[in-house]
């Protein structure tokens, strides 16, 4: 099974500033990392190569040093690290990031199975893997527990409702996102990162899409008209209640029920 | 003894009557610590606010002649903090303030019922390190000092009586003195303060601690080895430990045990092919410094029969990783009906050669003895599990695990405890490798801070 991993670099930490007047991420001094969503996607591909032979390549869109995290995937045991990164895709959007990538993917290789984390802990919009697929023409499913079966060119997958879970079937070549904590990725190894230290990250740009078009990409490419970006506002008040605790107990409960944590007939 | 009428008066007359429990009122969790077997109740429990308070309940039961044990949070392991011969139990959780945070001395200054797990989060808060880092989390500040904790960090930062600069004591006739200060050096005569530190509670009773704090380190990576043979990982250490690398911990795990913490925990954990491992950390201001550091240990393994070397290093990962090790000894607990630890310490070349005479002894005696600990400073951790044994099974077997292991540990030069303690459960094993001279030498010191012995009777010595 030929597999594709889309994978992204994040800052390392949640605490990340934002400009209030650019509305820019600070990302000075700030160390970026594996979006951690990701790993479990990694997971999920490198189970399968082991149960169905093939290959697993990751790719990333960022610029130069996002090859970091596609280094770290091929010391987790990924085979081949595909770097797209053109300055004319700066500013993108969700909508011009997801076709960028498909781009991309296309002068990638051919693929049986793309597979993405569930979204990224930057933007947690969610929606670059199934755009994605939809710009490639291909099937989807999001959130993904696990992939069950592959049989002919055919996936049986576990899809995470909120209540529920799903078993679907669908045809390869497809996208699935992988949901969080799915499965638990292995670590990456000091032995790969020892043998594989020449690898070479390929790169791909604009000039190597079939879409050379720059006003499809980047700010330009972006239907999305972004006002204003500012972190969200951290709520850290406290309420504290003291009193016998029966009467602390039955209050703890109605302030759960108020906050929706449980409901009446579900305790 | 039973206190008099008259006395719980005299008491409810000093201490607000809310933080007094008498008799019946005295929850099940006063009468024993973490280790089972070792039980009783105090006459009465106060929960203390100051060192003043302290003081008049100290004066009082020292012209009274009751008994007094302090307890912290109640996490020890070896009876220490247990009321046998009743009377009172001053309870310190209430006393868990953090003082002052001084960052020209580099100390913070604290009650003694902080809880470890508020302190290191307070200091990294504010950008210092409180190196010490017991895997039992919610202890308190004053229990760690009273026991001279260890913990995970020992290798390259030592123990908890290196973070100790100055302590507020309350000796056993009520009198307040204080014992060293913020001051770096010391040399003006015998240090009370370090004698204090792991006395368990027998001389006197420390009602505020300053303790000293260490820059940040800014960046820290874990490295999980995996080895085909116990004895691959922790022969291993010493060779480590030669390269002069200073990792800030080096912890040694098996399979079984990490199974355990699996179950315990109902989360996976990232790697577990192989039958043993090792943890190592390493610390240091800089993402390069903390890799030219591991590197050459990662490099040094795997060209001595490391399996491979894995990277911990996001806060996932570490988590992942670090969660596991912080529930085994929970996790082995879960596993078994009751168990029984032995703490031993063992200079650093003589763990491999421990572990296989604990597997020696599993196979003898026919009992599960599983382990884990710091193969970076020797202390290991080994508990012998009950399974289904009958009772009198249980304890003979038990009694003559621990009475081997003890002669074992002294006759390769290792000590009793690590960092638990010897509170009430370990008493023999000390009396029989100390000797007569050093134990007496000890009472006359315990005489000397307290003539009536009042104070914690019946531990230690």
């Amino acid at each position: 099974m030929e597999i594709l991993v889309c994978i992204k670099q994040v800052p390392g930490t949640t605490a990340v500033e934002v400009d209030e007047e650019t509305g820019v991420l600070k990302r000075d001094g700030v160390e970026a990392k594996m979006n951690p969503f990701d790993l479990f996607a990694i997971e999920q591909a490198l189970l399968l190569r082991e149960k169905y032979g093939g290959k697993v390549d990751v790719i990333t869109m960022g610029p130069g040093q996002a090859e970091a995290v596609l280094r770290e995937a091929v010391w987790m045991g990924a085979d081949r690290g595909i770097l797209i990164s053109d300055r004319s895709f700066a500013g993108s959007d969700v909508a011009a990031t997801s076709y960028a990538l498909s781009q991309g993917v296309r002068k990638a290789g051919t693929y049986d199975l793309i597979l993405c984390g569930k979204q990224t802990t930057d933007g947690d919009t969610a929606q670059v893997g199934p755009e994605m697929a939809e710009f490639l023409g291909i099937e989807h499913i999001a959130n993904v527990e696990m992939v069950l079966e592959a049989e002919g060119n055919e996936l049986t997958v576990l899809e995470n409702q909120e209540n529920c879970q799903r078993q679907l079937k669908l045809f390869m070549p497809c996208l699935l996102t992988i949901e969080k904590d799915a499965n638990t990725p292995r670590l990456p190894s000091y032995k790969r990162k020892m043998k594989t230290g020449g690898l070479e990250i390929e790169r791909i740009g604009l000039s190597d899409f079939s879409d050379k078009d720059r006003r499809h990409y980047g700010l330009e490419g972006s239907p999305t008209q972004v006002e204003r970006i500012f972190p969200p506002e951290r709520n850290a008040s406290c309420q504290k209640y003291e009193g016998e605790p029966e009467k602390l107990g039955n209050l703890f409960y109605q302030v759960l029920l108020e906050k929706k944590f449980v409901s009446e007939n579900k305790v | 003894m039973s206190l008099k009428q008259e006395q719980i008066a005299y008491l409810k007359e000093i201490v607000d009557v809310p933080r007094i429990w008498t008799k019946e009122e005295i929850g099940e969790d006063y009468s024993h610590d973490e280790l089972g077997g070792v039980s009783g109740y105090p006459d009465i429990l106060i929960k203390v606010q100051s060192t003043e308070e302290v003081s008049s309940i100290m004066r009082y039961a020292y012209d009274q002649e009751i008994p007094v044990v302090v307890r912290g949070a109640g996490t020890g392991l070896v009876g220490a903090a247990v009321a046998l011969d009743g009377g009172i139990m001053i309870e310190t959780t209430l006393m868990n303030h953090i003082l002052e945070l001084d960052e020209e001395n580099l100390t913070v200054t604290v009650e003694p019922g902080v809880l470890l797990m508020e302190l290191a989060k307070f200091a990294e808060d504010h950008q210092f390190l409180y190196p010490p880092d017991p895997g039992e989390k919610s202890a308190t500040i004053g229990g760690n000092v009273s026991t001279n904790a260890g913990g995970m960090r020992a290798v390259k930062y030592g123990v908890t009586r290196d973070y100790v600069r100055g302590m507020t004591v309350v000796l056993p006739n009520g009198e307040v003195e204080e014992f060293g200060g913020k001051i770096v050096k010391n040399s003006s005569g015998y240090s009370l303060k370090d004698l204090m530190i792991g006395s368990e509670g027998t001389l006197g009773i420390i009602t505020k601690l300053i303790l000293k704090l260490v820059p940040l380190p800014e960046h820290s990576v874990s490295l999980l080895i995996p080895y085909g043979k116990m004895e691959d990982a922790i022969g291993a250490v010493p060779e480590i430990i030669r390269l002069k690398s200073s990792p800030t911990a080096i912890e040694f795990m098996e399979r079984e045990v990490i199974l355990f913490a699996e179950d315990f925990l109902g989360k996976k954990f990232p790697d577990r092919k192989s039958p043993a491992y090792l943890l190592l950390t390493f610390d240091g201001n800089s993402r390069m410094q903390v890799e030219a550091e591991y590197d050459k240990t990662a490099r040094l393994c795997l060209e001595n029969g490391a399996l491979d070397v894995f990277l911990v290093d996001t806060p996932e990962r570490k988590d992942a990783v670090w969660s596991a090790r912080g529930a085994f000894l929970e996790a082995i607990k879960a596993s078994t009906t009751e168990m029984d630890e032995c703490d031993v310490v063992v200079p650093r070349n003589k763990i491999a050669e421990f572990i296989r005479y604990t597997h020696e002894l599993a196979e003898k005696y026919h009992i599960r003895i599983p382990s884990f600990g710091h193969a970076g400073d020797g202390n290991l951790h080994i508990y012998i599990c009950r399974d289904n044994l009958e009772e009198g099974a249980w304890r003979e077997k038990l009694e003559s695990v621990m009475e081997d292991m003890y002669v074992k540990a002294a006759e390769i030069g290792g000590a009793v405890s690590g960092e638990h303690g010897i509170g009430y459960a370990k008493r023999v094993y000390l009396r029989e490798q100390l000797g007569e001279e050093q134990i007496g030498i000890m009472q006359g010191i315990k005489r000397v801070f307290d003539p009536k012995g009042l104070l914690n009777p019946g531990k230690v010595i």
